[in-house]
């Protein structure tokens, strides 16, 4: 009996055990799905392979969906910042990424948008450069050339974003992956060092890790990719699409 | 035939002390630029938003109104009147010098001053502003040749052919100048076509106030006569060129207001922009073009040398203001990222961007304005660029000629 009793309680057990994770994982998936529509379904590590040149048949971008992007969450701007030796917002300061309360009065919708370079297809920065110190390189990325930039701060006159900010005081405790140099104009590079070694932009990796994961990296140019899936399928937009600048940075709900 | 006379000024003591004044100022702009390259950007009132302040509104006024200064030169040499042509030569020194005095100002604001010889081997050539680099050095050197062609005994029938090349330059020089800005299509300030005329005609216009000025102090200073009549011809001349410039200003300010994502910005410039208002109103309206212009057309004015003289400091004064309105005033209002929405940041958007110049800034624009000067000064006291006498070298007769005394308006 006892034995019996035990087992039918052990069975009884092991069903109510069963029938809980069922419901846990139910409610796990329901609660999950959303999240990793876009992500989950990405490669892994999407970046090119470590030590190759710059490819023209990749188009490197970036897909920011607003909805999964926390109120108040500032962890992409602080993973540019501690990745690339930024200093924390200050009236002369550099942001490579920053976060714009955007509100709309007609709906009081309200949408925190991170902006950093679009790395358009047609960058403005790099059609005024006098000296051809910005420059796109063969996968869509945009950049300062540091040894060749006068500091006439043309381009930050000519970029629609306020991507571009002036280095204006001499810089210590540099990366050494990412040197800055005084009096030069500087951008977002899509952390190109990274990039270039195989591995994605620190924000994308940190929204990943420990925020909503609301950024996808990846090749604009090929279909197969997540991220060009995902603007095929979803409808993202690009800020001020009427330029014609055909920015790499794409948003969900903007 | 008879030919106007030209000699070398005095090294008096009055040149002397100006020299060394203004070779003081100058060391002060070195100094400052040292200063701004050391420290970095930080010491100056620009930052990530305003990115460009008072040093390029006093570059942009010297580069255009070089172009301007040659006007005189081009009255002579290309539509053929030839009472200017005693003063040419001193439009086309006082021209290289406000070039001289601009570039010298752009320079030594960049974040790399060092980086100079970059700037001039490597070219974008996409670049409205790698071409203004080429347009200013063959300026320098078309206006050269062209003042040693006047200079130079026998070759006068070489000079129209110069004045004309040197002429259409100016004109190409001021339509990339103006395009600087007209090529921006992300500042609705900007990204108009129309910025070209409006600096071709505000480059006219100001570079006839500058030689205006810099005529009638050096021949008060020297005591050497100036043609009343040249004067006053050269005054209704500076009327009819703010007056061009007013009518450009006035259709790239109509043309915006009825573009629905330039009401905005016009509004700021027009009604609420505080200082930027007040500047464009008060100082480019008021100041700098209906109170010139009146002077200059009113025929009881200009018979008065001081009133020929007000009109002409007022027109750069206003010219000044006018370009603050366009260059800073056209910065300080945010870039439109999300239209229709309310935006703000850690990073000026949707702010009001704010400005106030630093005293590095003030020193450095005094450095290039002294260079200018000294170049002008140096070149009269080297070579003889100044008339000691006016003669309408087509009829061979002298006009009428003033000492310096009565140029000063005493």
């Amino acid at each position: 009996m006892t034995s019996e009793t035990g087992s039918r309680d052990e069975r009884a057990s092991g069903a109510s055990r069963r029938s809980f994770l069922k419901s846990a994982a139910g409610v796990g998936v329901t609660m999950l799905a959303p999240g990793v529509v876009l992500y989950a379904a990405a490669p892994p590590a999407v970046a090119q392979r470590a030590g190759r040149p710059a490819d023209s048949k990749i188009r490197w971008g970036l897909l920011v969906d607003l909805n999964k992007c926390p109120p108040g969450c500032d962890l992409c701007v602080t993973a540019c910042a501690d990745e690339n030796g930024l200093h924390r917002p200050g009236a002369h300061e550099s942001q490579w990424i920053r976060k714009v309360n955007v509100h709309d009065p007609k709906t009081d919708v309200r949408r925190e948008v991170p902006v950093m370079c679009q790395h358009c297809a047609m960058p403005a920065c790099v059609d005024v450069c006098p000296t051809g110190a910005s420059f796109k390189r063969a996968d869509g990325i945009v950049l300062v050339d540091r040894h060749i930039c006068i500091g006439c701060r043309y381009c930050m006159m000519a970029c629609p974003y306020q991507a571009r900010s002036f280095v204006h005081e001499p810089q210590e405790n540099q990366r050494p992956e990412v040197p800055r140099g005084v009096g030069t104009a500087e951008a977002c590079s899509l952390c190109v060092h990274r990039i270039d070694a195989g591995r994605m932009p620190a924000c994308v990796e940190a929204c990943a890790a420990r925020a909503g994961g609301a950024m996808v990296f990846g090749d604009l140019n090929d279909p197969s990719s997540a991220i060009a899936k995902a603007i095929g399928t979803h409808r993202a937009t690009t800020i001020r699409a009427d330029l014609g600048l055909d920015p790499a940075v794409h948003y969900l709900s903007l | 035939m008879p030919r106007a006379h030209y000699r070398e000024i005095e090294a008096d003591s009055g040149f002397v002390t100006l020299m060394l004044l203004f070779g003081l100022a100058l060391a002060g702009g070195l100094l400052s630029s040292l200063y701004m390259r050391h420290y970095g950007h930080v010491v100056s009132g620009m930052g990530n938003q305003i990115v460009w302040g008072i040093p390029h509104v006093f570059a942009f006024f010297l580069i255009v109104s070089a172009s301007g200064a040659l006007n005189v030169a081009s009255m002579a040499s290309v539509f053929g009147r030839t009472t200017y042509k005693p003063l040419a030569r001193l439009s086309g020194l006082l021209a290289i010098a406000l070039l001289a005095g601009g570039l010298s100002i752009l320079v030594l604001d960049l974040g790399r001053p060092e980086r100079l010889t970059v700037a001039m081997t490597n070219f974008n050539f996409k670049s409205i502003f790698s071409w203004n680099i080429n347009f200013y050095v063959g300026f320098l050197a078309i206006v050269a040749v062209y003042l040693f062609l006047q200079m130079a005994r026998g070759l006068d029938r070489y000079v129209g052919i110069a004045g004309l090349v040197a002429f259409l330059w100016r004109l190409a020089l001021t339509t990339a100048t103006g395009s600087v800005l007209g090529f921006l299509a992300a500042r609705q300030a900007y990204d108009a076509a129309i910025m070209a005329p409006l600096f071709i005609a505000m480059s006219l216009a100001l570079g006839q106030a500058v030689f205006l000025v810099v005529v009638m102090a050096v021949c008060a200073g020297t005591g050497r006569p100036l043609d009343h009549a040249l004067l006053h011809r050269m005054a209704r001349l500076l009327a009819i060129l703010l007056t061009a410039t007013l009518y450009f200003a006035v259709v790239q300010h109509i043309t915006n207001l009825y573009s629905p994502k330039r009401l905005a910005v016009e509004r700021f410039l027009l009604v609420d922009g505080g200082i930027y208002t007040a500047l464009l109103w008060i100082g480019y309206v008021g100041i700098g073009s209906l109170l010139p212009i009146g002077l200059g057309l009113c025929p009881a004015a200009g018979r008065s040398r001081p009133m020929i003289l007000a009109a002409a400091v007022l027109a750069i004064i206003g010219g000044l203001c006018h370009l603050y309105v366009i260059i800073v005033g056209g910065q300080a209002f945010p870039l439109l990222l999300f239209p229709g929405m309310e935006v703000s940041s850690s990073f000026g958007d949707g702010m009001i961007g704010s400005y106030r110049p630093s005293l590095p800034e003030l020193v450095l624009v005094a450095g290039g304005m002294s260079l200018t000067m000294l170049l002008t000064m140096f070149g009269m006291r080297l070579l003889p660029f100044v008339p000691m006498s006016f003669v309408d070298e087509a009829t061979g007769a002298p006009a009428h000629a003033v000492t310096g005394e009565q140029a000063a308006g005493r």
